[in-house]
């Protein structure tokens, strides 16, 4: 919004480069647009689609973890701190596994197959001392426990690996890495949300009141600090106080006597003393004048005044390392902290004079992402700390026991505690950090394979940290801040909606970066030191605050000047890209941010509204001579985040007119306006003509579209895996398409559509299907099933025992061992049907000890392994898989294949969030046709356009059908006409005016029953139709009568167990309504759970019949005179019984009928 | 081509007196006889079906054998081995349907139904691979075989067996299998159903052909085309399978389907309304890119817009939209047929449309002898 108003020296330092506009070149018609597309495939060459996670995990590899072992460098002996151990180093190594003493390096691919975790050592070199002399040994390479690795990451086999070596590692080189294998299946740690940490916010709470809170981070702690004004008065509130605590107290206990230097540093405006009076006044009251008077006071307070060091005082030690913990405390000078409390005051009272001022917590400048590399160094650091204080403790132990010589400490530590911490972690999602009291769930997920589109979206996931369940709309609104970083279309529906967000194609995440040398290059700028400053200099007008990562390093006379600077040094690579310098004229700041966690974009920058990329840099670009790295380099691209984003200028385009701004005003220009959308809603094509909704909706269901997966696809061993036989690339793809991939690994097909109405069946979004569009193939799908059978051991040589199927004079004993091989397996290839064994295991029927002799036949009962299909339905085996697990059991994996050709019911969708069931199938013959022969695979019914507005598959419908005449495929990326990144609508219509076609799209088409022409052209051309993964096949359900619970003998529930269907109470309301009281009778008893009980008339109690004696027997009254016999649902008798137990009776009182 | 008067067995009852003389008023015939196409919508696509529609004029409307065998007409405008365009003149939209319908699925072909697998470990799936093979069409005339029912044995006269076995060697290149890789069993399959009880029996196999096929047939059956992919194999992969073909119709399963698709349009007319001339007939000649319209230079030095080519009209309706006075109008007629066969291969596009008008015939015949 503000813009640099002393800008000539910079343009100057820039003169050489580019000639300083003139009058007349601003005025002359602007020059070529440059097509600046180039550099969005040039930067996901660079960074990857899933760079934050791989940059995150490599920060924590590559530094991270070196500055957890060196924090934490040395352990020793509580008795004799002699006997020590130093950490001198650490890294990871490339993964692999110890089998029998020997290493094996190992692939993300096995890992997957044979259900093991994708890990690599963590290799340290140490220092200890070894026996009573307390002689010193190094040891080099000491393995601490195993790290689970991020694919794609520096520790990983398949960094910066080329295609055919992914394939000989059995890779997909599509596959975009940065999740973990974590004992077979795939991880991903989702990016998590939070408020940003060590930063004012200014904000109401639930009962109006202002309040200003700082959630510190250190390494060390983790705080909340909260001002709040209330009725006048301003306090603190922190966790560690029962009550809140007047602020000028606080300040008092910081050595702050003074209240006029409280108000000094404050601020001179008159306003606030105003408002600070009643906080001055009531501390008077209170009789607190001195700072011992005032810890005492608070040491009042105190929440456990129990453990303290009574010496200095508990309060002190509060206010010195949890009260506003990240702001640093040097030799016991709290000066910086005052500084800092009168700060959030001021942006206090900022806030009540001037309701502009207040903080919007959701901002996505004030939101931060925790990334995996992030989350696994929280885990690190404590499972790293308790592993060293275990060995200690064992040490202690030991030395307490024994007197012999001491134990070294080498031999003390048990890599097992961080290698299972590490791998439970990952595999269960429970992030429990005992430091920071930090229990968290779901933080891991398992990535769906279910699509390419699904696994992709995954990686850009970013989940919300508070609960979903409150109804707020504030946070889930889409904010303008999220312009270019997050997607706007990529939520879920429903509960999560808006809170789960995605990341937009081209933002990154940033990880932290070196503080020193950026303080020190501040200093050097001419920011002066807080320590030297007055109270009444802090906040001298035209002065500005100068904010490095929330913590206040002084003032600037010349802020602009600052910025400037600094934002060259930046372009010029001195600081680092990633560094953010914004500049707050609100508040009267300067904020420098390194932290890690903020999202940000690159943007071209220009110099008075004019590019500094142009032709010949992308000539460049184009020909592979240089890369985005060296645009970043050479100061052309610089990356925003969301804070600097207020302080630049953005235009779309270069050369085109921006109404109303000043041209030389414009400091930064797009890439690609198509970037602001995600991966996900960026296979829509044509997405900026649609209803938003619609997009929000084929995100979710692009995500469930069957077709190919990955390159290895046929390789994995997935649980379920769905593809599509014949995928096809879209007609009308985007941009974003190509440059995911999506045109390799497509998950849909190119139908012909005809939108018309068609027999009826095609009401409510379903579809008509041509018969002879399915016989060729068109939506047909592959289900493949994995089915493991484990192969036992019991210890004592007792194992399961797979057989070959046994014969009867060479004719299989039964029908169902068709599918096995000799070995007792189900054999690749073979047809498996319902009942069928695919694996022929026996056990022995006393698992629990050797009987003392080799076990026979006779002691092995059969227990194979069933196929649980559809009736009628041809199934094959496809793959069997044999590896040993962990415990060196062995595993059989079938893989079973089901190829599936559309049916009524199926369920289908365009990349519009339009879908339908497929509703009738129709022979071609009765399919209408085009004077060109042409026959649509699917009719549609129009009713689906006017309330839904999803112009864009109208678009599509053209630009397919435009492409598929002219051999061309044509683009719909999002906003991209004029970027010519979208073809026109006026284009499309005269390539089909060109090939003979109405401009229109429309169609003259005859019946194909009557043989006469239809009455009305018919809108008809190819849309790219996925096939979702809701089949009627896996739900359809229906039973007569059949298994029961064997609790209360009613019906099971529930499809996979072949249950019944429930009438509800609403279903019985509807008939007791009705009055069908015989109906309900038979649906509740009959159809249920009836049973014969006998009843005794006189105690009301339930008897028994006895079979014997073929007579009724009362237990309670001892004779069987007045039994009746009745019938009652056996949960009724379940229930008396149980209240029997509960010594409580029932007693029934029967009347005849 | 020869004619068939498919209802010539109906008796002659033409009780209604001939009154030819009578005409329609332009409206009506236009209406009867043409589908207009108009900008937004075409219209008049029913026509008059009732046989009484003008008989307040005088005039019947009725079908009549007579005029039917006078009017009707076949023009062969192209044939090809598998392609034909023929004009149908003088014929109902419904018996011209009638015949597309059955040429797509009710004449029957040959088409792979019944593939036994003996080795495949290509990545595509068994499954797949049959489904591939069933679609491509075969070079065996259906008339020489007779359907198979569920119960029968395949013999020589209802089914057609080939054999395909390639394998790509170790170290090589990926290999494309082709539909030249087909080979014709003439003596019935090679695949044994069991392993052989004795030494020295003939090993019972999946067919019990009686005689060789080569005896029956004139020439040897093979594919239509060579060069259809069937799968890739990778090094070390290979495909031993035995398909069966059998007869079948389309209405089962498009690969019996003799024709790629047939279909018809009808015949377009372009009507000037009124002259158009000079800048406005150059505009109207560039507007239609499948020239319909030609200039004609007039004596005076001027030009005129005239309809040279009608039938290449693809009714893109750029000459009657816009929002200027209607000069041009579009039109079908009603009664001519331009019927385009694409045939498979298995069968010529001629005797494709022979065997539907037998099939038409035999259906024709059994509702009378229904109904008798």
């Amino acid at each position: 919004m503000t813009v640099p108003t002393k800008d000539d020296s910079q343009s100057g330092t820039v003169a050489d480069t580019v000639p300083l506009p003139t009058y007349r070149s601003l005025a002359a018609p602007v020059r070529k647009p440059v097509d600046k597309f180039a550099l969005l495939p040039a930067f996901l060459k660079v960074r990857g689609l899933v760079k934050e996670h791989i940059d995150s995990f490599n920060y924590f590899v590559n530094k991270g973890i070196k500055k957890i072992v060196e924090a934490n460098n040395r352990i020793e002996a509580r008795n004799d701190p002699s006997i020590y151990l130093r950490y001198l180093g650490v890294h990871v190594g490339m993964p692999s596994v110890h089998v029998e003493y020997n290493i094996e390096n190992i692939t993300p691919h096995f890992c997957r197959l044979t259900d093991r975790t994708y890990s690599a050592p963590i290799k340290v070199h140490i220092e200890y001392t070894v026996g009573k002399q307390h002689e010193v040994r190094r040891k080099n390479n000491f393995i601490i426990g195993y790290m689970p690795i991020m694919l794609r990451s520096h520790a990983c086999i398949l960094y910066e690996k080329d295609e055919a070596e992914l394939a000989k590692y059995g890779e997909c080189p599509l596959d975009p890495g940065g999740y973990f294998v974590v004992k077979g299946t795939e991880k991903v740690i989702l990016i998590q949300e939070q408020l940003a940490k060590n930063r004012i916010i200014v904000d109401t709470d639930s009962k109006g009141r202002v309040i200003a809170s700082v959630t510190s981070s250190t390494h060390a702690i983790k705080s909340k600090t909260v001002i709040f004004m209330d009725k006048g008065k301003i306090y603190l509130q922190l966790n560690q106080f029962n009550k809140p605590i007047p602020i000028i107290v606080v300040m008092k206990a910081m050595g702050m006597e003074s209240d006029q230097e409280t108000v000094q540093m404050v601020g001179r405006d008159p306003r606030y003393g105003d408002l600070l009076f009643p906080s001055i006044q009531e501390c008077a009251s209170e009789r607190i004048y001195t700072r011992q008077r005032a810890l005492q006071y608070m040491d009042e307070k105190v929440t456990y005044p129990g453990a303290t060091n009574q010496k200095e005082g508990r309060s002190y030690s509060i206010l010195r390392d949890v009260f506003i913990a990240h702001v640093p405390v040097k030799n016991g000078n709290l000066r910086p902290k005052c500084i800092y409390t009168a700060l959030m005051l001021r942006r206090m009272m900022d806030a009540i004079v001037n309701s502009d001022t207040f903080d919007d917590k959701d901002y996505v400048g004030n939101k931060r992402f925790e990334l995996s590399g992030q989350l696994i160094s929280l885990l690190f650091e404590d499972l790293f700390k308790t592993m060293n204080s275990q060995a200690v403790e064992r040490m202690n132990k030991n030395s307490d026991k024994t007197h012999s010589s001491p134990l070294d400490f080498s031999q003390l530590i048990m890599q097992d505690s961080i290698t299972f911490g590490l791998e439970r972690a990952i595999s269960t999602g429970n992030w429990d950090i005992k430091r920071f009291r930090m229990h968290r769930k779901g933080v891991s997920q398992v990535l769906s394979r279910l699509s390419y589109m699904a696994s992709l979206g995954y990686m850009t996931r970013i989940t919300p940290q508070f609960e979903k369940t409150r109804k707020t709309s504030g946070p889930r609104a889409l904010q303008p801040s999220q312009w270019g970083m997050l997607c706007p279309c990529d939520t879920p529906e429903g509960e999560a909606c808006g809170l789960t967000k995605n990341l937009a194609l081209l933002s990154h995440v940033t990880t932290d970066q070196e503080e020193g040398p950026l303080i020190y290059l501040c200093y050097s700028l001419g920011v002066e030191d807080l320590l030297s400053l007055s109270s009444e200099e802090i906040h001298t007008p035209g002065s500005f605050l100068v904010m490095f990562n929330g913590l206040i390093l002084g003032k600037h006379k010349d802020p602009q000047r600052l910025v400037i600077d600094l934002r060259n040094l930046r372009r010029s690579n001195v600081i680092g890209e990633f560094v953010s310098i914004f500049i707050n004229e609100k508040q009267h700041c300067v904020h420098i941010a390194s932290d890690g966690g903020r999202v940000c974009r690159p943007l071209i920058i220009a110099d008075m509204g004019i590019s500094r990329i142009d032709e010949t840099h992308m000539e460049k670009l184009r020909h592979g001579t240089c890369g985005f790295d060296d645009f970043l380099r050479d100061g052309l691209i610089e990356y925003l985040d969301v804070n600097e984003e207020n302080n630049a200028l953005i235009a779309l385009y270069e050369h085109m007119d921006q109404d109303d701004v000043e041209r030389s005003s414009i400091t930064h220009i797009e890439i690609e306006p198509l970037s602001i959308l995600g991966v996900v809603s960026g296979l829509i094509p044509y997405p900026h003509h649609n209803q938003s909704p619609r997009n929000t909706y084929q995100c979710a269901m692009g995500k469930q579209a069957m077709g190919n997966i990955a390159y290895n696809q046929l390789f994995r061993a997935d649980s379920l895996l769905y593809l599509l036989v014949y995928a096809q690339r879209p007609l009308l793809t985007t941009k974003t398409i190509e440059l995911v991939g999506y045109d390799k690994l497509g998950a849909g097909q190119n139908a012909t559509v005809a939108v018309m109405g068609y027999s009826g069946y095609d009401i409510e979004d379903a579809i008509v299907m041509n018969k002879s569009s399915l016989d060729r193939g068109f939506g047909r799908c592959i289900a493949l099933k994995k089915y493991t059978v484990l192969k036992d051991n019991y210890g004592d040589g007792v194992s399961d025992m797979i057989v070959e199927p046994q014969r009867d004079n060479g004719v299989l004993i039964k029908q169902n061992m068709r599918a096995l091989d000799e070995d007792g397996i189900a054999g690749p290839g073979q047809i498996i049907r319902n009942h069928d064994i695919y694996v022929n295991k026996r056990t022995p029927k006393n698992t629990s000890k050797g009987i003392g002799r080799a076990l026979r036949e006779s002691d092995y009962k059969d227990s194979p392994a069933l196929y649980k299909g559809v009736d009628g339905e041809t199934t094959v085996v496809d793959r069997v898989m044999l590896c040993s697990d962990t415990n060196d059991k062995l595993s059989i994996k079938c893989i079973i294949r089901h190829t599936r050709r559309p049916e009524v019911g199926d369920k289908f969708s365009s990349r519009h969030g339009q879908k339908g069931v497929c509703g009738t199938i129709v022979q071609q013959e009765d399919f209408p046709f085009s004077e060109r022969g042409i026959c649509p695979d699917l009719i549609m019914n129009p009713h689906g356009f006017p309330s839904r507005m999803t112009i864009g598959k109208m678009i599509e419908l053209l630009g397919g059908k435009a492409g598929v005449s002219c051999g061309r495929f044509h683009y719909g990326s999002a906003f991209g006409e004029p970027s010519g990144n979208a073809d026109k609508v006026a284009d499309i219509s005269s390539t089909l005016i060109k090939h003979g076609f109405s401009y229109n799209g429309k169609d003259f088409l005859y019946s194909g029953i009557l043989g006469q022409p239809l009455e009305a052209y018919i809108f008809m051309g190819p849309i790219y139709y996925q096939k979702l993964k809701h089949m009627v096949l896996d739900k359809m359900h229906a039973r007569a009568s059949g298994p029961r619970v064997l609790l209360t003998r009613q019906p099971t529930e529930g499809r996979s167990r072949d249950g019944g269907l429930r009438l509800g109470e609403m279903e019985r309301d509807c008939l007791i309504a009705y009055g069908a009281s015989m109906l309900i009778f038979e649906r509740l008893l009959l159809s249920s759970d009836p049973y014969q009980v006998q009843v005794c008339r006189k105690c009301g109690l339930l008897g028994y019949y006895n079979h014997k004696l073929k007579t009724s027997y009362c237990s309670m009254c001892k004779n069987g005179e007045n039994m009746a016999k009745m019938r009652l649902p056996y949960a009724c008798k379940l229930l008396f019984q149980e209240l029997h137990a509960m010594n409580v009776v029932p007693r029934l009182k029967l009347t005849e009928v | 081509m020869p004619k068939k008067g498919t209802k010539s067995k109906k008796e002659k009852v033409d009780d209604v007196p001939n009154e030819q003389e009578n005409k329609l008023p332009d409206y009506l015939e236009l209406q009867r006889t043409r589908v207009v196409c108009n900008a937004d919508a075409p219209i008049h696509t029913q026509g008059f079906q009732y046989s009484g529609a003008f008989a307040a004029m005088g005039i019947d409307n009725s079908v009549s054998v007579d005029k039917f065998c006078k009017n009707f007409k076949i023009e062969i405008n192209r044939l090809t081995e598998d392609y034909m365009e023929f004009d149908m003149i003088g014929i109902d939209a419904s018996i011209a349907n009638a015949f597309r319908r059955i040429l797509i699925s009710e004449v029957p072909t040959m088409a792979i139904e019944k593939v036994f697998m003996a080795d495949n470990n290509s990545v595509i799936a068994d499954e797949v691979l049959s489904h591939r093979l069933g679609l491509i069409p075969l070079d065996a005339d259906p008339r020489l075989f007779e359907y198979i029912s569920e119960n029968d044995v395949p013999n020589e006269r209802n089914t057609i067996v080939y054999k395909l076995h390639v394998s790509c060697p170790k170290n090589s290149q990926r290999i494309t299998v082709k539909s030249s890789e087909l080979e014709w069993l003439p003596e019935g399959s090679q695949l044994s159903m069991s392993a052989p009880a004795q030494s020295g029996d003939k090993q019972k196999t999946f067919t019990s052909f009686s005689q060789s096929q080569k005896e029956i047939l004139e020439k040897p059956l093979g594919v239509k085309y060579k060069d259809i992919t069937i799968a890739r194999l990778g090094p070390g992969q290979a495909i031993e399978l035995e398909a069966h073909a059998v007869k079948g119709t389309g209405n089962v399963h498009a690969k019996w389907s003799p024709v790629a698709t047939a279909w018809y349009r009808m015949l377009p007319e372009v009507v000037i309304l009124k002259e158009v001339e000079g800048p406005q007939a150059e505009e109207l000649v560039n507007k239609c890119r499948v020239n319909v319209f030609d200039i004609e230079d007039l004596a005076n030095g001027g030009k005129r817009a005239v309809v040279a080519r009608p039938r290449a009209c693809t009714l893109c309706r750029e000459c009657v939209m816009g929002p200027n006075e209607k000069q041009v109008e579009l039109r079908r007629v009603r009664d001519h047929f331009i019927f385009t066969i694409e045939s498979t291969g298995s069968m010529p596009p001629e005797v494709l449309f022979t065997e539907a008008v037998k099939i038409l015939e035999e259906k024709c015949a059994r509702v009378i002898s229904e109904l008798s």
